[in-house]
C-alpha cells in the first residue's frame, strides 16, 4: 500500500521517515547508521523542490493524508540534514547525553 | 579596533557602571545561596508563566510548577474573560488541586470548575469554594472564607506573569521598565505557530542565562555547526554586539544579522540554500503589519541589525529576529545545580509547506545549538564546584552576565537585610 503521493513513489522505500513528531524523527535519526541517513538524504534531497511545489497546491490546514506524510518525510530530511551535511555522525558533536525534547509543536 | 561604536567611556560595562573586576561564581555553586535566591528572587519578582494564547476561552487553564518559588500555581481565564492565578492547593487539607496522573507534572485543559481529587471540594473560576462534601459535618465552616489563595497575575503584550509576593505592589509594566516599554506594540499575537522544547540541565540557572546573553562563545563552541571555511572566518572575526541596554535589573543586547540571508550562499549548508532558513530563522520575513519597529528594537538603528535579545530578570528572555519571528527562553531552577530550560519558537503560521519546512529547519537548528550549550554547562558547573579557581575575568561582550549576577546578589542582600538572615555565604554547599 503506497503511503506517499503517486508522484513520489520513488521515495516509498523511505516512507518510514514520514513521522508526525519531531521527537520521534529525532529518535529515528539517533538510532540510524550514517549509511542509512545518507541513503535517505541522497534520495530525498534532490526531490525537495519538487515536493514543496507539489505540497503548495494544498492549504496548510487541509492537506490530504498522503500529502501530510510527504511533508513529515521532508521534516525528517531537515532532521537528518545536519549529520549528513556537516557532522558525519548522528548526534551533534559535544552534546554528550543531553536531551532537549519537543513538548509542543504544530499538528502538521 | 571595535567594528561597532562603543560609548564614550570606552566600554559598555563602564558606561553602565557595572564594574570591571573579576567575578566570583560562588552564587552558582552554593546550595545555601540558592535557598536564599528562592525566597529573595523567585518569591519576590514577576515571573513569566505563559502567553494568553494558552488560555483561548473561558475556563481554559494551565498549571505551572514553580519549584524555586516553593509552590505550584494554576493560571486560568475566568468567566469574565480575565486572567487569574491561584496557588494550586485545596483549602480543605492541602491536596494539590489541579493535576493529572503525576502530581509533579504540569497540565492544562478547559473546565467550568475545579474539583479536588481527595474529598471533592469544588471551586469556581473565580476561586470561590462552591461545594463542600458533607458540609454539615464541619464546625461552623464558611465556604466564603475557603476560596483558593490568589496569586497576583498580570499580562504584558500577551505574556502572562505572576508575582508571589503579596507585599510587592509594583505593577508589572513598571517592573519591566524602559526595556519592556520599548517593545510595546510588537505584534507577538500574530506569532501563534509554536514549537516548545524542554530540557533538564545540570547547572545553576544563571549559568545558562550567561551562555545565552553573550555571543562571544558562538564562533568557537558552535564551530562544527557551520561549513569549515565559514567557521574559520567567524572565529577570526570574533563577536561584537551593536549595542547593549540596561535598565534596573533588566538588560538587552542588540546583534548584527549574520546569515539571514547570507551574503554568499556557499557559506551555508545545502538544505539552508533550498529552504532559505537556518540558525537566524527563515530568511523571508512574513508580513506582521507594522511599518516601523518599536523603539526598543534595534536601538542603534543599525542597517545590519539581525536580532535583539532581552533579559527580563530573573529568568525570562525574549529574542526578536529581523525576519519576524520570536524565541523565548525560561530557566526554572530545581536546585542549586539543576534547572529546567524551556525554549519556545514563535512564528507567523506558515502559508505554504515550504514556509513550514523553513520554520522546521530554524527550530531544529536552535535545538542542535541548545544541546551543545546545555552540555557545556554541565562541564562548567562541575568544574566551578571544584573551587580550584574562584575568580573569573569577564570581557565587555559579557556585560549582561555581570548585570545578572550583580542583580541576583542585590535581591539576596536586600532580602537578608529585611529578614536579618544570618550571613552564611562561603564554601558551604
Ligand atoms: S484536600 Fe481537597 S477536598 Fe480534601
Amino acid at each position: 500500500m503506497p503511503t506517499l503521493p503517486a508522484e513520489f513513489a520513488d521515495l516509498e522505500p523511505f516512507a518510514d521517515w514520514a513521522i508526525a513528531t519531531e521527537r520521534e524523527r529525532y529518535a529515528k535519526r539517533l538510532s540510524s547508521t550514517m549509511d542509512e541517513l545518507q541513503a535517505f538524504y541522497d534520495s530525498a534531497f534532490p526531490r525537495l523542490e519538487a515536493a514543496s511545489s507539489y505540497l503548495d497546491q494544498f492549504d496548510m490546514g487541509a492537506m490530504p493524508d498522503e500529502a501530510k506524510r510527504l511533508l513529515w518525510l521532508y521534516c525528517s530530511l531537515v532532521t537528518v540534514s545536519f549529520p549528513v551535511e556537516v557532522w558525519r555522525q548522528p548526534r551533534v558533536p559535544d552534546s554528550g547525553s543531553t536531551r532537549l525534547d519537543a513538548v509542543a509543536e504544530p499538528v502538521v | 579596533m571595535p567594528h561597532f561604536t562603543k560609548p564614550a567611556e570606552g566600554s559598555w560595562t563602564e558606561h553602565f557602571g557595572l564594574g570591571t573586576e573579576p567575578v566570583s561564581y560562588e552564587d552558582s555553586i552554593s546550595s545555601a545561596h540558592y535557598e536564599l535566591e528562592r525566597d529573595a528572587i523567585f518569591r519576590r519578582t514577576w515571573l513569566n508563566v505563559g502567553r494568553v494564547e494558552q488560555l483561548p476561552r473561558v475556563g481554559s487553564y494551565f498549571t505551572r510548577e514553580l519549584d524555586a518559588a516553593r509552590t505550584s500555581v494554576v493560571v486560568l481565564r475566568d468567566s469574565d474573560g480575565e486572567v487569574r492565578a491561584f496557588h494550586n492547593i485545596c483549602r480543605h487539607r492541602g491536596n494539590k488541586l489541579v493535576w493529572n496522573d503525576y502530581p509533579g507534572e504540569e497540565t492544562n485543559g478547559t473546565c467550568r470548575q475545579f474539583t479536588c481529587k481527595y474529598h471533592g471540594w469544588r471551586y469556581n473560576l473565580h476561586g470561590e469554594c462552591t461545594f463542600v462534601q458533607q458540609e454539615s459535618e464541619f464546625f461552623g465552616l464558611e465556604k466564603a472564607d475557603h476560596g483558593l489563595v490568589p496569586v497576583r497575575a498580570d499580562v504584558w503584550e500577551g505574556f502572562i506573569f505572576v508575582n508571589l509576593d503579596g507585599a510587592d505592589t509594583t505593577p508589572l509594566r513598571e517592573y519591566l521598565g524602559e526595556i519592556g516599554e520599548g517593545l510595546v506594540g510588537y505584534p507577538f499575537h500574530k506569532m501563534t505557530q509554536v514549537h516548545r522544547y524542554r530540557a533538564e540541565v545540570r547547572s545553576n540557572w544563571k549559568l545558562f542565562i550567561d551562555a545565552f546573553t553573550e555571543f562571544y562563545h558562538a564562533p568557537v563552541l558552535h564551530a562544527k555547526q557551520a561549513v569549515a571555511e565559514e567557521s574559520r572566518k567567524l572565529q577570526g572575526i570574533g563577536y561584537e554586539a551593536l549595542a547593549y541596554g540596561v535598565d534596573g535589573p533588566h538588560g538587552m543586547v542588540s546583534s548584527w544579522g549574520g546569515m539571514s540571508p547570507p551574503k554568499d550562499l556557499s557559506m551555508v549548508k545545502p538544505i539552508e540554500r533550498v529552504l532559505h532558513s537556518g540558525l537566524f530563522g527563515p530568511w523571508d520575513a512574513p508580513d506582521i503589519g507594522i511599518d516601523e519597529l518599536p523603539p526598543g528594537l534595534n536601538p542603534a538603528r543599525h542597517p545590519s541589525w539581525g536580532m535583539d535579545s532581552f533579559l527580563f530578570f530573573p529568568n525570562f528572555m525574549v529574542l526578536i529576529w529581523k525576519t519576524n519571528w520570536v524565541l523565548t527562553y525560561h530557566y526554572w531552577p530545581t536546585s542549586y545545580n539543576t534547572h529546567i530550560f524551556e525554549g519556545t519558537c514563535y512564528f507567523v503560521p506558515p502559508r505554504t509547506a515550504l514556509e513550514r519546512l523553513a520554520q522546521e529547519l530554524a527550530v531544529v537548528t536552535f535545538k542542535e545549538y541548545g544541546l551543545q550549550d546545555s552540555n557545556t554547562l554541565e562541564a562548567t558547573q562541575t568544574m566551578l564546584e571544584s573551587r580550584a579557581v574562584t575568580e573569573f575575568p569577564l570581557n565587555d561582550q559579557e556585560i549582561l552576565l555581570r548585570l545578572l549576577h550583580r542583580t541576583a546578589h542585590q535581591y539576596v542582600n536586600e532580602y537578608r537585610q529585611q529578614t536579618a538572615t544570618p550571613v552564611r555565604v562561603s564554601a558551604a554547599s
